[in-house]
């Protein structure tokens, strides 16, 4: 118990950390605000070598501490919406046999947009805003893309040394 | 690592999305004639857009300062945490939005032809 404590704790801060991070990347696809999502990748490792319960305890402990330190109540509206939706998806794409950790990340960071949409379009209620969603959903796709290709290596090495 | 599987949901996901993209763009192609600016769901105003003009919104979570340009639209100036909708590129087609969400202030273009303004 205490070591499974020790290590989510561990991993809740390496993703706060990443989240923090990766504000430094510049990453323009036409709307502002698109980020790489460098904190999914500890929730697919978690994913992958812990149980599910511990990787969506680990995503959303991050949200919301990280909207609590850097950011603001609305913030985290949006985060969570996006942060659920994402993790629905991608232990369902976990699940379907013949898809690698590639595919979860990149439905993950796909769905993680569309969620953050619908969350804007009720806020404000216009639904011309679900015309971001094509742009949205590219932007996921590759964002996941990257993070999930990082995952793999990572993730392999993981296993060898547990 | 990557499976065949994967390639094939890249490449539809990509198709879909790509379709989307061009479906949407189309659809929004109209000219743009009038600029709704609503916020919290609700109309503050309507203002021409062949008309160069400089619109402060105020509300009660902030201001929002709208540029009128040569047909297109931007957001000059908000006293907002993330600056997302000073940094979103100028619209001008019809359906097109700037979002600045921590004010719920929503700059939309209306394409087509408006019976009433000017007429």
């Amino acid at each position: 118990m205490a070591k499974k404590v020790s290590i989510i704790g561990m991993l809740v801060a390496l993703a706060m950390i990443l989240s923090y991070v990766e504000v430094l990347i510049p990453f323009n696809f036409g709307i502002p605000g698109i980020k790489l999502g460098l904190a999914n990748l500890v929730v697919l490792i978690a994913l992958y070598v812990a149980d599910t319960k511990t990787a969506f305890m680990i995503s959303m402990v991050r949200i919301i501490l990280v909207a609590v330190t850097f950011g603001n109540l609305s913030a985290m509206l949006y985060s969570l919406s996006g942060g659920i939706l994402s993790f629905l998806a991608m232990i369902v794409l976990k699940r379907l046999k013949g898809f690698s950790i590639v595919s979860v990340s990149m439905v993950g960071g796909i769905c993680h947009n569309i969620g953050q949409i619908l969350v804007a379009a009720a806020v404000v209620e216009n639904l011309n805003l679900l015309y971001y969603i094509p742009v949205l959903v590219i932007a996921g796709t590759l964002t996941g893309l990257c993070i999930g290709l990082v995952a793999g290596p990572v993730l392999l090495r993981i296993q060898k040394n547990v | 690592m990557i499976k065949k599987k994967d390639i094939i949901l890249l490449l539809c996901v990509l198709l879909i999305a790509g379709i989307g993209f061009f479906v949407v763009k189309h659809k929004n192609s109209e000219a743009g004639v009038l600029v709704k600016v609503t916020v919290d769901g609700t109309i503050y105003g309507e203002y021409d857009l062949n008309k160069d003009q400089e619109v402060t919104i105020e509300t009660e979570h902030g201001f929002n300062k709208m540029v009128i340009k040569d047909g297109w639209v931007r957001m000059e100036e908000a006293d907002c945490k993330d600056q997302y909708c000073v940094l979103h590129d100028p619209i001008s087609l019809g359906n097109e939005t700037i979002i600045c969400l921590p004010h719920k202030v929503v700059i939309e273009v209306v394409g087509g032809e408006i019976s009433g303004l000017d007429a």
